[in-house]
């Protein structure tokens, strides 16, 4: 294992130490070192809108910090959920008298950490209400939707709920159009090599050489199926495929795209990929808006790629020509 | 002068703290197979930060529901992950189980041995099977009730405990994970000792040893 570290339980800390050193003209640290928040947050009169998970998926959680997006980031172990006092404190920094939002994945740690920290931001007398992203359609059958665990569909999420939060509009306006957001947000992974924790040394999961496991999690949880490599086509046919057949749009109806790398997979391939992605959701009479591909939600160094579609409507549209200024082009 | 009930509750935290200190490697190695690695460091780390707001604690005058509680906060201040809220918890649950008590009879031990069980059941929604630290305290809270229901010994009360907690720990490695991030890995995770249930047994033991 051949990495920039120090040592592999400092990973978090010097990660966020050299982060907020970098941008330090968008985001600061708040009093507990596990917490980002955007430089002039907390706003007043503007909802706050906040987000944690664990790290290891840079530049998703912290990297989304900052105007018009998350005022407040919670940062967990590698690959851990954050504790309960740092999505407290993230709620806190983030709250400009008119409540605040929490915008999390739906992880067992996750859940527990956010619904301890509303108690505690309740007996402050602070308003809280949450979305849980489950985006990831091959984590669970669509009957058992809420059972789906959260992906990149999360930026999507994100990035509604702070534009719209932006706009002035009520917590309970917030919570709705993030709900949506989410709602109209489906993901699949693909998996080409898996990834290790400094800590631990070797991958806690395997992928054989010249396979991919299709619909693999963001830490390596299995997926639909194990197979022999395809090429960029006919895998990216396939990611279009399982995301759209589960999300079943009318035709003509308008989307935005989001290509991310897992990590370790050069940008050169995700435009490979796209070049299919899009025409493959063209053929399917869909119209796509906009399209973001980069390195936005990784998992350490994991090899592989992710497809998230969100339908948009009149309302989340025009949201994302909201600017934003985070570390991240959005 | 004679140790009061409070130091001697304070005293059982002491004892978690050394033997998750001596379990530490193998912990997060078994993590290591089906977890990221880190359970010996975490457990390290919630107990230290119990320890730390026990010692700002007037252990004179504090009493055996203020010791769990301060105990509570400290181990949710410190983690995160999924382990924070549970052992959190289940020690909230255990200092409202020990509200009406002064003494840590075998009664008490009960009362806090099934109070942590079913507040980190409540808490994680998780249930016996499931491939968790549940599998160690479930157990060990049924052979505590049992024990004192038929009128069993001090030494007896604890060896029935153990025992039972030891089973369940081991049971864990034919189980396939449903719960926690080894259940990510469903039947990638069978074979495998389930690292939170391998550190339950430290506590119960730990608990076996100063009460």
């Amino acid at each position: 294992m051949q990495r920039f570290i120090n040592d592999p339980n400092l990973v978090v800390e010097d990660t966020v130490k050299g982060f907020v050193k970098a941008h330090s003209d968008i985001v600061r640290l708040a009093e507990n070192p596990r917490v980002i928040v955007a430089k002039d947050a907390p706003f007043a009169g503007k909802v706050g809108v906040v987000t944690g998970g664990g790290s290891g998926h840079e530049p998703a959680f912290i990297g989304y910090t900052g105007k018009n997006m998350l005022d407040a980031v919670a940062v967990g172990e590698l690959f851990s959920s954050p504790t309960a006092k740092s999505f407290y404190d993230a709620i806190r920094e983030a709250n400009g008298g008119k409540g605040v939002v929490v915008l999390y994945g739906n992880y067992a740690g996750d859940n527990m950490n956010v619904k301890m920290a509303m108690k505690l931001a309740a007996k402050e007398g602070i308003e809280v209400v949450t979305v849980v992203a489950n985006d990831d359609v091959c984590s669970a059958p669509p009957e058992e939707r809420e059972k789906r665990r959260g992906v990149a569909g999360e930026i999507f999420m994100w990035k509604m709920g702070g534009a719209k939060a932006a706009t002035g509009a009520s917590l309970e306006e917030v919570r709705a159009t993030a709900q949506k957001a989410i709602d109209n947000c489906r993901s699949i992974g693909v998996g080409l090599g898996p990834c290790t924790l400094p800590a631990v040394g070797h991958p806690n999961f395997q992928i054989e050489p010249g396979t991919m496991e299709v619909g693999i999690g963001h830490h390596g949880e299995p997926g639909v199926r194990v197979e022999k490599l395809k090429t960029a086509d006919e895998v990216a046919k396939d990611m279009v495929k399982i995301v759209l057949d589960d999300h079943n749009l009318p035709e003509g109806a308008e989307v935005a795209v989001l290509v991310s790398g897992l990590g370790a997979t050069p940008l050169n391939e995700l435009y490979i990929l796209n070049d299919t992605i899009e025409s493959e959701i063209s053929a399917r009479g869909l119209k796509i808006v906009k399209t973001w591909i980069g390195n936005y939600f990784t998992s350490l160094e994991m090899v592989g790629a992710t497809l998230t579609v969100m339908a948009l409507d009149e309302d989340l549209k025009p949201l994302l020509d909201v600017e934003t200024r985070c570390t991240i082009i959005l | 002068m004679s140790e009061n009930a409070a130091q001697a509750l304070a005293r059982m935290f002491e004892r978690m703290s050394q033997v998750i200190e001596t379990e530490k490697d193998r912990l997060s190695e078994l993590d290591g197979a089906i977890g990221d690695g880190d359970h010996g460091i975490t457990m390290s780390i919630g107990f230290k930060a119990v320890n730390a707001a026990l010692a700002k604690l007037d252990l004179d005058t504090a009493t055996l529901s203020e010791v769990m509680s301060t105990a509570a906060a400290g181990f949710l201040d410190a983690v995160g992950a999924s382990t924070g809220p549970l052992y959190s918890t289940g020690f909230r649950r255990a200092a409202q189980a020990l509200a009406t008590r002064s003494e840590l009879d075998l009664a008490a031990n009960r009362d806090m041995l099934v109070a942590i069980s079913e507040g980190i059941r409540d808490r994680g929604k998780a249930q016996r099977g499931d491939k968790t630290m549940l599998d160690v305290w479930l157990p060990a809270a049924e052979a505590a009730t049992t024990a004192v229901a038929e009128g069993r010994s001090k030494q007896e009360f604890w060896s029935a405990v153990t025992a039972a907690a030891d089973n369940g720990a081991a049971a864990t490695a034919t189980m396939v994970a449903a719960k926690g991030r080894a259940a990510r890995l469903r039947e990638r995770s069978l074979g495998h000792l389930d690292p939170g249930a391998v550190s339950a047994t430290a506590l119960v033991r730990a608990m076996a040893e100063t009460m």
